[in-house]
């Protein structure tokens, strides 16, 4: 089909979207990278941002040297503890309040507005008390991590049970399933696509929970490594450090949408010519529209 | 049903009072240390000291303020790039991967280099909160001209419909509870990135209320001042819900 759209554009002269689309990125790219060099220019020579925006070649040197630095995978180490044990001990917490808020109607009615309120609130703000819980150390990022990993996966598993198929319910409730069976063969299958999308939205949010309680107050860490070289006015690796951040993160949540695509893919209906129906992940922001 | 399932809100509020009392107690015990969480009667009576010591009704309207300019100039910016990226289909296409990855990204991380450009000033608060909020716009404006039924385009075609009223008659109300959820999106991103950069940097508003409280140890009052962003936020949160539900009817 796509083939054909080639074919027909390029009989028609017209040049296909791929392409154009592929130019445009192209185009932007370097433009980018010209507006760059231009600015970093007016900066050597004392016109504009003096010193603040350095040369493409001087933050590709300064990633290398953080790349070979043990003291970059010390950080990187605290950083990585900190997201995996908040977002894994966040999310478990997250997905049993989940089922508990979605079986429960009282419950949920109850305490979704607090739930919202404090959802909707920067968690950045709950660090004093994070602090002054588990002290300035790797176990208060481990918990900043839990507390932003737990809203998005705690919203989207109570959602999932909410819109669970109640034919599957009573399918399950004939064959005079208990609670932990209904659990277990019912809710939990019909679940795995809303849970790993909460999931997904957890990664991303933990990774950025954890560095910036690490700017604020830290002895190791990304975020920590990140605050010393802007305290240091070592730009380079200041961006250095940004840049392998973003890459990371980008990661993180490229992996997750992988997970995500291939869960569809297995838990999409089987069409009548035997095809798995197609379901992505990667579109838009996640959120409906 | 029950009559407890009947009145939610109340069951909800019982159950708040509740751990309020248990924590008093546990406070008053001796189970829980007070300088790490204070009896929440303390907390809510740390309120005029806050105001008196903090001004925290000048902050919030600080915060607000910012917050009001920065949703400007991401509206300013967000919904004719959004109308961009839905006219030019290439464009749309080629970017919009590349918004939702910056959606996505820690923008809050680039306060360092956002100081360093900008200077430790309010402009950078608003400059840095208007990006998400922007992005989110762009993208659901997009969206929700994508979005807008053919049907509904075909029948205007069928009326002769100039192009302009076309966009203002058929697609702009049609399209408006999709981009209202940008917009929501946006503010609610906006006023997220600003109190955390005000946090960080201890400067602005509420943001800058609870980092000072805090350095000063003063418990009961921290708590307060974190209590006060909950408060905003919620309302902020609730306010934009109640707007999108009227204007997207189930």
């Amino acid at each position: 089909m796509a083939q054909a759209g080639v074919m027909k554009a390029a009989v028609s002269g017209e040049i296909p979207m791929t392409s154009k689309v592929s130019r445009i990125r192209l185009l932007t790219c370097v433009g980018f990278i010209l507006l760059w060099e231009l600015i970093a220019t007016l900066g050597s020579v004392g016109v504009l941002y003096n010193d603040v925006v350095p040369h493409i070649w001087h933050i590709v040197i300064a990633t290398f040297n953080e790349l070979i630095s043990a003291s970059f995978y010390r950080d990187l180490g605290m950083t990585f503890a900190a997201h995996i044990v908040g977002f894994v001990s966040g999310s478990i917490i997250a997905i049993f309040v989940g089922i508990w808020l979605g079986t429960n109607l009282l419950a949920r009615e109850s305490m979704l507005p607090y739930l919202n309120a404090i959802g909707s609130t920067p968690k950045i703000i709950f660090l004093p008390i994070i602090f002054l819980m588990f002290g300035v150390g790797i176990e208060s990022k481990m918990a900043k991590g839990a507390l932003s990993a737990f809203f998005p996966v705690v919203f989207t598993t109570t959602l999932g049970m909410v819109l669970i198929n109640p034919v599957l319910i009573r399918v399950g409730r004939t064959f005079n399933l208990d609670k932990w069976q209904m659990i277990t063969k019912i809710y939990m299958p019909a679940m795995v696509n809303p849970v790993i999308t909460g999931l997904r939205l957890g990664v991303a949010i933990t990774v950025i929970g954890v560095l910036v309680a690490e700017l604020k107050f830290a002895d190791g860490g990304l975020g920590y490594r990140l605050g010393v070289y802007y305290e240091q006015f070592q730009i380079a690796p200041m961006y250095a450090v940004i840049l392998l951040i973003f890459a990371l993160a980008a990661a993180a949540n490229s992996g997750m949408t992988r997970l995500q695509d291939r869960v569809n893919r297995h838990m999409a209906p089987t069409s009548s010519k035997g095809k798995k129906a197609a379901a992505s992940a990667s579109g838009g922001l996640g959120f409906g529209t | 049903m029950s009559k407890l399932h009947k009145m939610p809100v109340v069951v909800g509020m019982f159950g708040v009072l509740v751990l309020a009392i248990i924590l008093e107690l546990s406070v008053d015990f001796g189970w829980v240390m007070q300088i790490i969480v204070p009896r929440p009667s303390d907390a809510i009576l740390s309120f005029p000291v806050v105001q008196e010591d903090m001004d925290l009704v000048g902050n919030f309207f600080i915060t607000l303020g910012m917050t009001a300019a920065a949703t400007l100039i991401a509206l300013l910016i967000g919904l004719p790039l959004g109308y961009f990226l839905y006219r030019r289909e290439a464009y749309g296409i080629a970017y919009e991967g590349w918004l939702a990855a910056l959606f996505s990204t820690p923008i809050v991380l680039l306060y360092p280099l956002f100081l360093v450009l900008f200077g430790r000033d309010y402009h950078t608060l608003v400059i840095m909160g208007c990006i998400p909020g922007a992005v989110a716009i762009a993208i659901q404006t997009r969206q929700g001209l994508l979005g807008v039924s053919q049907t509904l385009l075909n029948v205007g075609r069928s009326f002769n419909v100039s192009e302009r009223d076309m966009f203002r008659k058929i697609m702009l109300p049609s399209a408006t509870p999709t981009i209202f959820t940008g917009i929501r999106l946006g503010v609610m991103y906006t006023l997220v990135n600003i109190v955390a950069i005000e946090y960080l940097i201890d400067f602005g508003g509420l943001g800058r209320i609870v980092s000072q409280m805090y350095d000063r140890f003063d418990i009961p009052e921290t708590y307060a001042s974190i209590l006060a962003v909950i408060l905003v936020s919620s309302v902020f949160y609730a306010g934009f819900g109640r707007v999108e539900k009227w204007l997207r009817p189930e």
